[in-house]
């Protein structure tokens, strides 16, 4: 990725140069009833790259436009660099952004649209020939500064929508799923790209998305929402590994749930009576001693099939119910414990030798069965 | 029967139909345009008749004269039958009576036009705004100049004018077309700003640009062909409008629909016609050079690819 640091030069007075952002208290109704946004909180480290993931309607698109100025914070205040911006008009904020649809103006050529935040700032026309050049040559697309974006693709619209936002050297750009129109792969290279740029200006970026591989891919941290509040803040692998709340557990990857109730506690590992019968332990992180409500949450890589006898302190009975061959591993569904939805991952060669109806044990480590707040069912 | 561009399988019933349509499109194409192009040949006549001579019929060059043509400049000269040098089109310029009334027009008709299209678009574009309170009434209110009947407006204005003075004077005229041409900008500008990409002018915020730079230099371009298909309109109604005029402005106040008016009152001549000949060329050749821009821009803007 060394022939994409034209950019290079900015970079040393660039670090350093990166923005923080803190939520304190914020809240947003658009309708003086419904709040959006619940009391966030929220501390966004200079030069990080912090995802807001979430469902739609979930908050996290108007966190952002808050952040960006579109919208008015209803209470609270959001800071940057310490500094509150409530009262700052979008327009001079100077945060660089990526929208949804690009927002490239059509009525310009690539070039002039690169041009635009540089002309607004008076800069010299030499520099700004100089920097549109460099910012071209960052996305790959020296040759294109003459066309209009109609004539562009969706991936070359994309590129030079990240341009433009980078183009007037922001030290905080906001993304709104700037990948949400492309096709798979293009996404994924686009992922990459996105990263390598990050971490070549140093710059915060704060990127909103629903999809979780491209949170997972992208992010130094995860914020997830849900309903208006931050349900989990950390980093990719934190949020895969240990999540803190059903919800978590359930939109972060695959995830298998039994319902049950704890019946002993002893420090970090509870035992829990699972409705369908198997008393099992997990590691407790819902809160509440004895007879408290719990869901609880395991990766379907974590669970092993018949699991030599001793070698895990978890071993319940199951029967395979299906099998799905997906290449290089083989989802194995199964009824376990009164649910027919468990589900297995297990090796392509292991999962040849299984046949639908076959009688087996599933096996786990209580570290890798969290025992989390209830789902209301 | 591949003029009609009839599926193989269409029926006998169907074909006849199909001509029979045809015919009535072309019979209401006609009912609109022959009054228009009936014009244009006897304004040639040599005589000081509206109809045509036996000898236009016959196709007899001693039918036709330019007489009329030559009538739009000299009539109400101080001397038309001077030499044609400099001093005889200096006369023209000052005296002669259609001149005048053109040069009325165009005075006019070009204010009003940017007085409309100003307010106009400006209307258009609060009204477009989701967070604007009663929209429906204002909107009903700033189009009702173009559904109340226009004697009405006229006469409601010739009262307001008399009171505050207005009357008689280009001031009083131009903001009487002003507010006709007014709904017109608003409905095109409404239009186009319909299909407007609102996350543009988001985009040019972030980018830095204060209110006023976003207007001008995101909005105004990509609204443009709206903006001007409303002038224009705007104009035509200022041109060809005679009611408010004859209510509003004064004896020496004549444009170019009220001096055909008096023309067809006070003498009967075939000068109108002249005059209306022109009117119809340039009203062609304004409305085709000004759709020839906005397609050109259009495509320069890269609002439709190629």
């Amino acid at each position: 990725m060394n022939e994409m640091t034209p950019m290079s030069p900015v970079r040393g007075e660039r670090q350093g140069r990166a923005s923080s952002v803190r939520f304190q208290n914020v809240q947003k109704s658009y309708d003086g009833e419904i709040l959006v946004v619940k009391d966030l909180n929220l501390d966004i480290a200079s030069g990080e790259f912090l995802t807001m993931l979430g469902p739609s309607g979930s908050g996290k698109t108007t966190a952002l436009m808050m952040l960006a100025g579109f919208e008015p914070a209803t209470h609270g205040e959001i800071f940057v660099n310490d500094s509150p911006i409530n009262n700052v008009p979008p327009h001079k904020r100077g945060v660089g952004m990526v929208f949804q649809n690009y927002a490239l103006f059509p009525h310009m050529s690539v070039a002039e649209n690169l041009a635009f935040p540089l002309k607004v700032r008076k800069l010299g026309r030499g520099d700004i020939e100089a920097r549109v050049a460099r910012a071209l040559a960052m996305v790959k697309m020296e040759s294109f500064g003459g066309r209009r974006p109609v004539q562009l693709s969706g991936g070359q619209q994309q590129r030079i929508a990240v341009a433009r936002a980078l183009v007037f050297e922001p030290t905080l750009v906001l993304m709104d799923e700037p990948l949400g129109a492309l096709d798979k792969q293009l996404r994924e290279q686009m992922q990459y790209e996105i990263k390598h740029i990050h971490e070549n200006l140093g710059v915060t970026v704060v990127y909103v998305t629903h999809d979780q591989t491209e949170a997972l891919t992208m992010s130094d941290r995860i914020a997830v929402f849900n309903d208006g509040r931050i349900q989990q803040l950390s980093t990719p692998d934190r949020l895969y590994e240990k999540p803190e709340n059903s919800f978590v557990a359930q939109f972060i990857g695959e995830n298998n749930r039994l319902s049950g109730a704890i019946t002993e506690v002893a420090d970090a590992i509870c035992t829990v009576s699972v409705d369908g019968g198997p008393t099992v332990k997990a590691t407790k992180v819902v809160p509440g001693g004895r007879g408290t409500r719990t869901t609880l949450s395991i990766r379907p890589e974590r669970i092993e099939l018949a699991p030599a006898k001793g070698a895990l302190p978890v071993v319940i009975p199951g029967r395979v119910e299906e099998l799905i061959y997906l290449g290089d591993h083989v989802r194995v569904r199964m009824s376990v414990a009164g649910t027919d939805a468990f589900v297995v991952k297990v090796p392509n060669r292991v999962g040849r030798t299984l046949e639908p109806g076959h009688e087996t044990t599933v096996g786990w480590d209580p570290e890798d069965c969290r025992a989390l707040d209830e789902i209301a069912a | 029967m591949s003029v009609l561009k009839l599926p193989p399988y269409a029926s006998p019933l169907e074909k006849a139909w199909r001509v029979t349509y045809l015919v009535i499109c072309a019979a209401i194409l006609l009912f609109l345009i022959a009054p228009i192009l009936i014009v244009i040949p006897l304004s040639f006549n040599a005589e000081p008749y509206f109809t045509f001579t036996r000898k236009m019929l016959s196709f007899d060059p001693a039918g036709y004269s330019m007489r009329w043509y030559d009538q739009i400049l000299t009539f109400g000269m101080a001397a038309p039958g001077a030499p044609r040098n400099a001093s005889w089109w200096l006369d023209v310029w000052e005296n002669a009576k259609w001149v005048e009334a053109a040069q009325n027009s165009v005075i006019i008709g070009v204010s009003a036009t940017l007085l409309a299209t100003v307010l106009g678009t400006t209307a258009a574009l609060g009204l477009s705004r989701p967070d604007m309170p009663f929209r429906r009434a204002i909107m009903g209110l700033l189009i009702s100049p173009m559904i109340v009947p226009l004697i009405i407006t006229a006469t409601g204005l010739f009262f307001f004018y008399s009171e505050t003075g207005l009357a008689h004077t280009y001031l009083g005229i131009i903001m009487a077309h002003a507010t006709l041409g007014i709904p017109f900008v608003i409905i095109t500008v409404t239009a186009t700003l319909v299909g407007f990409d609102h996350s543009l002018t988001r985009a040019a915020a972030n980018l830095g640009a204060p209110p006023p730079l976003i207007f001008f230099k995101v909005i105004l371009p990509l609204i443009l062909p709206g903006v001007i298909s409303g002038a224009l309109f705007a104009f035509v109604t200022s041109f060809d409008e005679v009611v408010v005029v004859l209510f509003v402005a004064g004896y020496d106040q004549q444009t170019l629909p009220r001096q055909m008016w008096n023309g067809i009152r006070e003498q009967i001549s075939p000068t109108i016609l002249a005059v209306a000949t022109i009117l119809v060329i340039f009203s062609v050749a304004l409305l085709a050079t000004v759709e020839l821009l906005r397609r050109r821009s259009e495509r320069l803007r890269g609002l439709s690819p190629g």
